[in-house]
């Protein structure tokens, strides 16, 4: 296959504990670290070794969002990516409508597999490779533990509630992946450098001519509702009297 | 009016639990009229549990041979080909709602919501995001279609004893043969589900290896308790991935979860806020699990565990 499109979203990094502001009007995003969400280097990592592997010559890492992403899309570049695309957008964008983003890119490369993260950190919507799928009218392979490319086809084990269910699908075709699919390679001084020639092209969402989707308002931000720090027990037979009080043994 | 179709989960045989939960929070928006969808390659016995869910209206069933294995691709244009009869679309937040109903959504050309936690109105639900460190409240637009998951820890299943009618449609839509089903391979055990069980003993990175998870096993078999893990005990291969609790495993709302050899982080928690006691066994009196647990014990749990099952005879 020919081209590779992987989504790098930037996110508040995972280590981050983030706050609600004390206004209600937001989360808290001043000065925070920002890193790309850890699914999408799962997905980026995939796609370098399928490229690797020989079975694509091209892979395109895309962002959406403020042109800060450039620092996402620049670290996906020194971990091999071979070109990258900005999606510049002054708002946040919705999921339908990033999908119908992905898809005019799609259109545009003719690319054969998209390789996007399960889910993003920050919203944990787990949406956008479900919905690029069904807008595109082809097959999804969400949740992936596992991806084993055979031609046309793919054969993809995908972690679910009951344990691990294994499809086959053809391609073109989106890929979501979960965490154990891979272990992300490390940067090294030397591929940053490299990066900085590589092409990052810069998009208005306006020049792509997708339509914006039906959208849902966020009207209200609170903290959730937090727990309270119960009891310390000194031994087994203290643990056992507290779980007696409560009738749980 | 309201009229919301939920769509049910199942193995052909059983109705998963998670469709009872959907139901109920459908049932908290004021008037609702509730329908299940159960679609499957032969939905009889699934259909008839349905039924017996409080506060549903009718079962629709869909048979199809292609349906037996729960596709998302299969299944959503069926259900797209449903909507125009409802103002609201449910599914269950679980690897098999998250996977249908988004592509549902894109089908119909609307957005999808995530994790529904309260029903403040109908187009209007709380949501949590950032691992459950903010909740959001969100406003779906009155005129289009309400597509969404249904975060299932946040409720408890509809009761059973109604007999609603059960009525079998045909949808006339084709489906892809681009996705194919191959194999489910599922941890086989005798011990409760993790999703549906009331107590739930879960182990961390500092049980050091498969053969010490027998410490959790022999635990939880003297409570009658579900196998729960972190996902360090997951990535070292001690415990299968369904295990895993948390933010990218599974949200649980057990009565009792115990974590043991767990540090707490906010990923995990993200996890079990819904849980009526949580228990921290952990050697270091530090541990974030502390913050959140009803009862801590400090100390090394290859001392603890074994004499807790030993104590609870
Ligand atoms: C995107 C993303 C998603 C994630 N999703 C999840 C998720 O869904 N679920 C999840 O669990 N994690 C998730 N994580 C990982 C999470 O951040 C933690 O790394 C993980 O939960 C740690 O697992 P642990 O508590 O078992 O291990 P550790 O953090 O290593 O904790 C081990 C604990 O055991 C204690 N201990 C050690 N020896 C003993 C002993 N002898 N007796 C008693 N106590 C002992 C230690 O004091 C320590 O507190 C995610 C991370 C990322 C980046």
């Amino acid at each position: 296959m020919e081209k590779i499109l992987v989504g790098l979203k930037r996110v508040v990094d995972y280590n981050v504990r983030v706050q609600v502001k004390s206004d209600g009007s937001g989360v808290d995003t001043d000065g925070v670290k920002m890193s790309i969400n850890p699914f999408d280097e799962i997905a980026l990592e995939e796609a370098l070794r399928i490229r690797e592997s020989g079975a694509a010559s091209e892979v395109i890492v895309v962002s959406i969002g403020s042109s800060d992403a450039q620092q996402q899309l620049r670290t996906g570049l020194a971990m091999g990516a071979d070109r990258a695309i900005l999606v510049e957008s002054g708002t946040s964008v919705d999921s339908l409508t990033v999908a119908r983003i992905f898809k005019a890119l799609v259109d545009r490369e003719n690319a054969e597999l998209v390789i996007l993260g399960k889910q993003a950190i920050d919203d944990d919507n787990s949406q956008t490779g479900q919905m690029l799928a069904a807008i595109w009218g082809r097959p999804q392979a969400t949740f992936a533990s596992e991806v084993v490319l055979d031609g046309d086809t793919a054969r993809v084990t995908r972690e679910v509630d009951s344990g691990l269910e294994t499809i086959d699908i053809d391609l073109p075709a989106v890929i979501t992946v979960d965490l154990r699919l891979n272990e992300p390679r490390y940067v090294k001084l030397p591929d940053i450098m490299k990066a900085k020639k590589k092409p990052l092209e810069q998009i208005a969402l306006s020049d792509l001519s997708v339509e914006a989707a039906p959208e849902i308002k966020t009207t209200a931000y609170e903290p959730p509702a937090g727990r309270q720090r119960g009891i310390m027990v000194e031994d087994v037979a203290g643990l056992i009297a507290a779980l007696k009080d409560k009738g749980l043994v | 009016m309201t009229k919301i179709l939920v769509i049910a989960e199942h193995n052909e045989e059983a109705l998963n639990p998670s469709t009872a939960k959907c139901v109920a929070c459908a049932a908290s928006i004021d008037g609702a009229e509730i329908d299940i969808a159960v679609l499957a390659a032969s939905a009889a016995s699934v259909a008839a549990e349905a039924a017996q869910i409080s506060s549903v209206g009718r079962v629709v069933t869909v048979e199809r041979a292609e349906n037996d294995a729960g596709l998302a691709a299969i299944l959503a244009p069926q259900i797209a080909a449903m909507a125009s009869d409802y103002s609201h679309l449910f599914g269950p937040s679980t690897a098999f709602g998250k996977d249908l109903m988004p592509r549902v959504a894109a089908l119909l050309g609307v957005n999808q919501i995530s994790d529904i936690m309260s029903i403040e109105g109908s187009h209007r639900f709380k949501r949590p995001i950032y691992a459950g460190n903010a909740i959001v409240t969100v406003e779906a637009p009155a005129e289009s279609i309400v597509v969404a998951t249904v975060r299932t820890a946040s409720y408890q299943a509809a009761e059973s004893g109604n007999a609603a009618p059960i009525e079998s449609a045909t949808v006339d839509v084709e489906v892809p043969t681009h996705t194919r089903f191959v194999e489910l391979q599922t941890g086989k055990s005798d011990r409760p589900d993790l999703q549906a069980a009331a107590k739930v003993v879960s182990g961390g990175r500092a049980l050091g290896s498969e053969e010490n998870f027998e410490l959790i096993f022999k635990l939880a078999d003297k409570l009658g308790a579900a196998i729960g893990s972190s996902r360090a005990a997951v990535d070292a291969g001690y415990v299968p991935p369904e295990t895993q609790v948390g933010q990218t495993g599974q949200i649980i709302a057990p009565d009792l979860y115990i974590a043991i050899g767990i540090s707490g982080a906010i990923q995990h928690i993200t996890g079990i806020k819904d849980a009526g006691t949580i228990v921290a066994i952990n050697k270091d009196e530090e541990a974030p699990i502390f913050e959140v647990s009803d009862i801590g014990l400090v100390g090394d749990l290859f001392s603890i565990v074994p004499e807790l099952t030993e104590a609870l005879g």
